[in-house]
């Protein structure tokens, strides 16, 4: 599904991804794993658009979509959760994800003359989401009224409405309490029985190790190791990654 | 005393226009948009050119918020990656630039000299020449106005254009293209500034480029910003209060030449009040950053 073919990202003099290649196959939970400035979420942003590789390529779907900005790639079917807050603080819950759910609302003249309704199918598609995630109660909350932990359930729920194919988080539990650690890890464990393809970076390595069925390990800008998590956790290349030699 | 009055809400229904466009770009969508006495200036010399040449008023309404609307797409351009300050400064250029060419362009302008004798508004047949008519004139299209942009403000639109202002990056991840949502923002508070400025020069009868000086974007700021951001309810409660503040400087006996900069000193006061004490102006739903 996902091709990254030799891709090279500087910054000034600081290598941040180095010649590096994988492909992600269909109905997979990937991971992506590594020391902290290893490059795992420069591999995001250029996956995701929010930054041009210096070279190489990114192929989604037979597409070369290297070149293609945030907007254009989340059109083609890739869903992005990031590390950090991303919620629309000034609008409530229930406006967030509806927000996610397709484009007619960009058009102008559509929304002045009122021929993009949010529908019924609209508002249950929200209405299912929220339940599945406890959020319910919280649909007129604004964004920033919220704790951390249920902007992050927010995000995540928000990340999987927009309509996608392939879906790319960047530590969905970081920072979160256990329980909501539970919750998660339930939702994504519930993508995976729906066939879902799904790249993750997470530096909880149980979570991990629970949840993917390969791992990609990277240091320095290089992909070092990859497998399944059993192979992943006896790799003397990552311990040393890790550890240092 | 009825003159007086009525002359204040014909200028209360033009700054109205103006304040609620400029909260478009600047609260909903977060463009830092200083330009807007350019969009208004543009209406004001588009109009009164076209009625000097005989075209009918209507038609000179409508093109004023056409071309202002346009140089806002053009300005659109340049400046879509801008951002806060930066962008502020771009389009305080774009006034500046607009003030000069007014200016300079004297064929065209009559540069300092001004275009005196603009016809009173006429629409088929009936004539807006008596201050109560331009009155209901200026109170139908700012009602107008004012829910055009509740339109907007409250449809999916609306809430793109927020999204917009709070997380542009969180917006463009979820598929929408920014630029064009930014751009439609910028043009349509360009198009209203631009019938505003119709509207003003057909009242005054006579418009030259100190009429548009950047200076003048200060009291509409005033209005976007103290009646709080995001907030329609706002602005035209502050709209309305700012108008009138100074004008009881006039019965105490202040000259003219006095109470103009008194009322720029109330304004600048009011303003440094209210961004220390309240940030989010009294009816914003977000804060100036």
């Amino acid at each position: 599904m996902l091709k990254i073919k030799n891709l090279t990202k500087n910054f000034g003099g600081v290598k941040a991804v180095k010649s590096c290649d994988f492909d992600i196959k269909e109905n997979t939970i990937t991971a992506l794993i590594g020391p902290n400035g290893s490059g795992k979420s420069t591999i995001f942003n250029l996956i995701s658009g929010v930054l041009v590789p210096d070279s190489g390529k990114i192929i989604f779907d037979g597409v070369d979509i290297s070149c293609f900005s945030p907007e254009n790639i989340s059109n083609v079917g890739i869903s992005r959760l990031f590390q950090k807050s991303q919620l629309f603080d000034n609008l409530t819950v229930r406006e967030n994800l509806l927000l996610s759910l397709d484009n007619e609302d960009t058009k102008f003249w559509k929304n002045i003359f009122g021929r993009n309704k949010i529908n019924k199918k609209k508002e249950d598609l929200v209405s299912e989401m929220l339940t599945s995630i406890e959020m319910n109660y919280f649909a007129s909350r604004l964004g920033r009224e919220l704790s951390f932990g249920q902007k992050r359930l927010v995000e995540i729920a928000r990340t999987i409405l927009n309509p996608h194919k392939f879906l790319i988080l960047d530590e969905p539990v970081a920072g979160v309490n256990p329980k909501l650690r539970r919750k998660i890890s339930d939702i994504l464990i519930d993508l995976k029985k729906k066939g879902e393809t799904i790249l993750i970076v997470e530096h909880d390595m149980n979570f991990i190790f629970k949840l993917a069925d390969d791992v990609i390990v990277l240091d320095e800008g290089a992909v070092i190791a990859r497998g399944s998590p059993e192979k992943i956790k006896e790799s003397k290349k990552v311990l040393e990654a890790y550890l240092g030699n | 005393m009825e003159a007086y009055f009525i002359h204040l809400i014909i200028l209360i229904g033009i700054y109205l226009i103006l304040a609620m466009s400029l909260q478009l770009s600047i609260g909903y969508t977060g463009l830092m948009n200083f330009g807007h006495i350019a969009f208004y200036s543009i209406g004001a010399y588009v109009s009164a050119l076209f009625t000097l040449n005989d075209i009918p008023f209507v038609v000179a309404f409508i093109s004023a918020g056409i071309i202002a609307g346009l140089f806002g797409l053009l300005l659109s351009i340049p400046t879509n990656k801008l951002k806060g300050d930066y962008l502020a400064l771009a389009t305080i250029a774009f006034t500046f630039v607009v003030y000069v060419v007014s200016l300079n362009w004297v064929s065209l302008t009559r540069g300092p000299l001004g275009l005196p004798g603009i016809p009173k508004p006429s629409i088929l047949g009936l004539s807006f020449s008596s201050n109560i008519m331009f009155l209901i004139l200026v109170a139908i299209v700012a009602i107008v106005v004012y829910f055009f942009i509740r339109r907007i403000i409250d449809s999916p639109f609306g809430k793109v254009l927020e999204a917009t202002r709070d997380n542009e990056l969180a917006t463009r991840v979820l598929g929408k293209n920014t630029f064009k949502i930014k751009s439609v923002s910028l043009v349509i508070s360009a198009f209203l500034a631009g019938i505003a400025g119709s509207l003003y020069a057909h009242y005054i009868t006579y418009i030259d480029p100190s009429s548009f000086s950047m200076m003048q974007i200060a009291p509409i700021l005033c209005m976007v910003i103290i009646g709080g951001l995001a907030s329609l309810k706002g602005t035209i409660i502050a709209t309305i209060i700012l108008v009138l503040l100074p004008e009881p400087l006039r019965f105490i006996g202040f000259s003219s030449s006095i109470v103009g900069p008194m009322r720029q000193i109330i304004y600048a006061l009011i303003l440094l009040v209210i961004l220390l004490y309240k940030p989010k102006g009294f009816f914003g739903k977000v804060e100036l950053e």
